[in-house]
């Protein structure tokens, strides 16, 4: 990996070129005996766009979470410039991770994207309502916006996740297998987000496993077998023989006309 | 038997009924909110755990100092928060689930409680510590209780917003700065206080009643969280007064009384959505 550096795809959103940028150094996590991610050293630079791929079990979950501070490294840190408070950081959980019978509605669901700034005490700032429509339009939900959390599909509720996530408005987005389990529509609505957060030069890392997603999106990838295999350019990344090492299938090759994303 | 009478009556002519009401009052106001968040955090089983822990210390302090009110509750409480202490830790550090030291900790609390109770009291003594007597509290068990009361409520609305998001997305809380464990302990506490409180009045055995009946009843009828707890709150009093008054009129024991009315309030309740499906049902069935 190269030192972060300033970049084309970096917006005006973006004052400091190294506000965002996610360093590891001889990165170790594990929970209990196991290790799951075992001395991973790189650097995510400031608005680049990396995807985490990884057979199952390959410590993609764990490393985002080491990132997102929900796990303390054994070994090893992780430098985050630029991320003074919780909210510069936005972590998008596996769904599986959210009990949905919780009473709540869609609005106040993705209202906690500004949980950082209100806390346990403050006021709702009377900005916020309309701020929580504009990112429930962005996703599609604001039909829905007075439903309640486990009326929604599991589309729906990834939509719910995104809107919380563009509410937060963070320089550093964490992104859990975002796309598992949604259908193609709506994984395309999603992955455009991406591109738009990408646009406005915030630091995007997302653990995926369609590599075909990943060749025609991200223009960096993260091989993990709990060791990083790989990491850099997508397509070099990706190369045949790292696949193998990894532990993956090499993407079947095709029409690949879905993935042809309007901007 | 006029209305009269039977509602008002009771309570007008004795002084231990009207503690009795306050009591009932007081806990089902601390025990809504607690309940309903307890039961969306689907720990339901861990009240009930709690309210067995706070019994050795109880039963320690009953040995020592007979039943002053001041001993048996300080005891209870310091039971009541090592076994959260405990609790906390173990899912932290512990490679056992967590069902399975409930289990643990619920047994051995009622073991330990009545072994030392029957080492130094009689039978009648046992009754009480397990099923309490909420006819026979004087003033100071009745500040006790509204004192609890009021910093369970005072503390609740200080923290209900993390603990509200804690309930269903425990990982946005922590990666938003705030502590799992902490918050998981402040509430685990006040469970215990609320159970404290409880106590002098239920027993052991019943002083989960008022926190999680009422509370299992309310989600029958409400899916928002405001409802929730009013009705929580409502169901708790409702309860109590109808538990006192029977007691009063067919002369059975109060604390059960009131466990069985907080019980035919849940399940009144329960047949709510039964009775929503099957109107459904029979309008889908009926020919347009």
């Amino acid at each position: 990996m190269s030192e972060p550096s300033n970049r084309d795809a970096a917006g005006p959103w973006l004052r400091d070129v190294r506000r965002g940028c996610v360093a590891l150094r001889d990165l170790t996590v594990g929970y209990r005996e196991r290790i799951a991610v075992e001395a991973v050293s790189g650097v995510f630079a400031a608005g680049s766009l990396t995807a985490i791929v990884g057979a199952n079990g390959a410590g993609k979950t764990t490393l985002l979470h080491a990132i997102a501070g929900l796990v303390a490294p054994r070994r090893g840190s992780i430098e985050i410039a630029g991320a003074e408070t919780p909210a510069d950081l936005a972590y998008l959980p596996q769904s599986d991770s959210i009990d949905r019978d919780f009473p709540i509605s869609v609005l106040e669901f993705a209202a906690l994207g500004s949980w950082a700034r209100i806390g346990a005490l403050g006021r709702v700032p009377p900005d916020l309502r309309p701020r929580v429509m504009n990112a429930l339009q962005a996703v599609g939900l604001d039909e829905l916006a007075g439903c309640m959390l486990g009326e929604l599909s599991v589309g729906q509720f990834r939509r719910a996740l995104f809107a919380r996530v563009i509410v937060q408005d963070a320089a550093i987005v964490l992104l859990d297998e975002p796309f598992a389990g949604v259908d193609a529509a709506t994984s395309g609505d999603l992955l455009r987000l991406l591109q738009r957060w990408h646009g406005e030069g915030r630091t995007v890392m997302v653990a995926l496993h369609d590599l075909e997603q990943v060749l025609a999106i991200f223009p960096e990838t993260l091989l993990l077998a709990r060791k990083a295999i790989a990491w850099g350019e997508t397509a070099t990344a990706l190369a045949p023989g790292k696949l193998l090492e990894g532990g993956l299938a090499a993407p079947r090759p095709g029409p690949q006309l879905r993935l042809a994303i309007p901007s | 038997m006029s209305l009269w009478s039977a509602l008002v009556a009771p309570f007008s002519e004795y002084a231990f009924m009207r503690s009795a009401l306050v009591a009932c009052m007081a806990l089902a106001v601390a025990s809504g909110p607690l309940g309903t968040l307890l039961l969306l955090r689907r720990m339901g089983l861990v009240g009930d755990v709690l309210s067995h822990a706070v019994m050795p210390g109880a039963a320690i302090g009953f040995a020592f100092a007979g039943s002053a009110l001041a001993v048996l509750s300080t005891g209870g409480l310091l039971t009541g928060i090592a076994v959260v202490l405990l609790m906390v830790l173990g899912t932290r550090f512990g490679a056992q689930r967590e069902d399975a030291s409930l289990a643990a900790f619920y047994f051995a609390s009622i073991g330990v409680g009545v072994l030392i109770v029957s080492l130094r009291g009689t039978n009648l003594d046992l009754m009480h510590v397990l099923l309490g007597t909420v006819l026979a509290i004087d003033v100071p068990a009745l500040v006790l209780i509204v004192v609890i009361a009021s910093v369970v409520i005072a503390v609740l609305a200080l923290i209900f917003r993390p603990l509200a998001i804690q309930s269903f997305d425990p990982g946005f809380l922590r990666t938003m700065g705030g502590s799992d464990s902490a918050y998981r302990a402040i509430f685990l506490v006040l469970v215990v206080l609320d159970l404290v409180a409880g106590f002098q009045a239920f027993g052991t055995l019943l002083a989960g009643v008022p926190l999680l009946l009422p509370a299992a009843a309310a989600r029958c009828w409400a899916q928002r969280i405001g409802p929730l707890v009013g009705l929580s709150i409502g169901f708790g009093m409702l309860a109590g007064c109808a538990g006192l008054l029977a007691s009063y009129h067919l002369n059975v024991p109060s604390g059960p009384a009131i466990a069985c009315a907080a019980a035919l309030v849940y399940a009144v309740s329960a047949l709510v959505p039964a009775s929503r499906m099957l109107a459904t049902a029979l309008n889908a069935t009926r020919p347009t």
